[in-house]
């Protein structure tokens, strides 16, 4: 409990994952905080990979880390422009009013 | 130890709880906030585990830009008034197979950090990586020479990324005065200005 191991690390990232994904399912109103749900998910695959990297010695989980906060960023940028663009358009980014592709 | 273990325990509950108010909260600005102190504390257990350039780089990109980014977005779209909330409307068939899916996913990830042995060599050197130089050192002598191939890679993924907002976020508006930088640098001096003789009492022409 006192010692901090790589467990503790793993469990923290599962916690954070298990709230993003439940964001994701669960929220049915706003489409950005799924965007948010999504970096949440993405928080905990760098902490799992940054604690991976730390407690074994390897150094290049870290740069796996870098690619991912890269693609993150990317991904950020690009979904807040769809919602942007999506906004202007239909006027509303309620979950419950895009139905465009009947799914 | 007890030092470390006192902060680990500190940053992630604040992360553990800031990430739930983001998925709960009652307005998106407050979970643009929350999602900014989740990004904060994380990147502080990352500085304190030993990754202090990837906790820099998250403070920096994450707090700075991404979360920034959300925060114009939600401010521009104006959705302030569209609470989001839960357990109230018509279409609730979602809610408990959503609750389902992410209970099961918790238990599978719980059982698999549960189930994890620990080897005992691996923790007894488990605590940072000890060397001399840096972290931020050694992660650039890695990352300019095993893996300069991917660094390029996530560069071009970026200006994509550039390009493709840009590209979206693009419209044309009509009705706005603006310069023509063809019309500028393609004046002749020779017909640009012209002489008139001006005969008296008539005046002379203009805009013909």
């Amino acid at each position: 409990m006192i010692e901090i191991g790589l467990g503790h690390y793993l469990s923290l990232g599962a916690i954070i994952f298990f709230l993003g994904v439940i964001g994701i399912f669960l929220n049915r109103k706003n489409i950005i905080v799924i965007l948010m749900s999504i970096e949440l998910i993405l928080l905990a695959v760098n902490i799992n990979l940054i604690s991976f990297s730390i407690f074994t010695g390897d150094i290049v989980g870290q740069i796996f880390t870098m690619l991912i906060l890269t693609v993150a960023a990317a991904e950020a940028a690009i979904g807040l422009a769809i919602i942007v663009v999506y906004y202007r358009n239909r006027g509303s980014i309620r979950v419950e009013d895009i139905h465009g592709m009947k799914g | 130890m007890i030092v470390h273990s006192i902060f680990f325990y500190f940053f992630s509950i604040i992360a553990i709880f800031s990430s739930l108010m983001v998925i709960t909260s009652r307005s998106t600005i407050n979970s643009v906030f929350f999602l900014i102190l989740d990004f904060i504390s994380v990147g502080c257990l990352f500085i304190m585990v030993g990754a202090e350039f990837l906790g820099m780089i998250l403070l920096i990109v994450y707090v700075g830009a991404v979360a920034v980014l959300f925060l114009f977005v939600v401010m521009m779209l104006n959705v302030a008034e569209q609470k989001q909330s839960w357990f109230i409307g018509k279409k609730s068939t979602h809610i408990p197979t959503g609750l389902i899916v992410s209970v099961l996913i918790l238990l599978e990830l719980l059982v698999v950090v549960g189930g994890w042995k620990y080897k005992e060599d691996l923790m007894s050197s488990s605590t940072l990586i000890l060397s001399d130089t840096t972290n931020t050192h050694q992660l650039g002598l890695v990352m300019y020479t095993d893996y300069i191939l991917y660094f390029q890679l996530a560069g071009i993924v970026l200006l994509l990324a550039m390009i493709g907002a840009i590209l979206l976020t693009f419209r044309e508006r009509v009705g706005v005065k603006k310069q023509s930088y063809l019309k500028q640098i393609s004046r002749d001096p020779s017909s640009a200005i012209e002489l008139r003789e001006v005969k008296s009492n008539q005046g002379v022409k203009i805009d013909d």
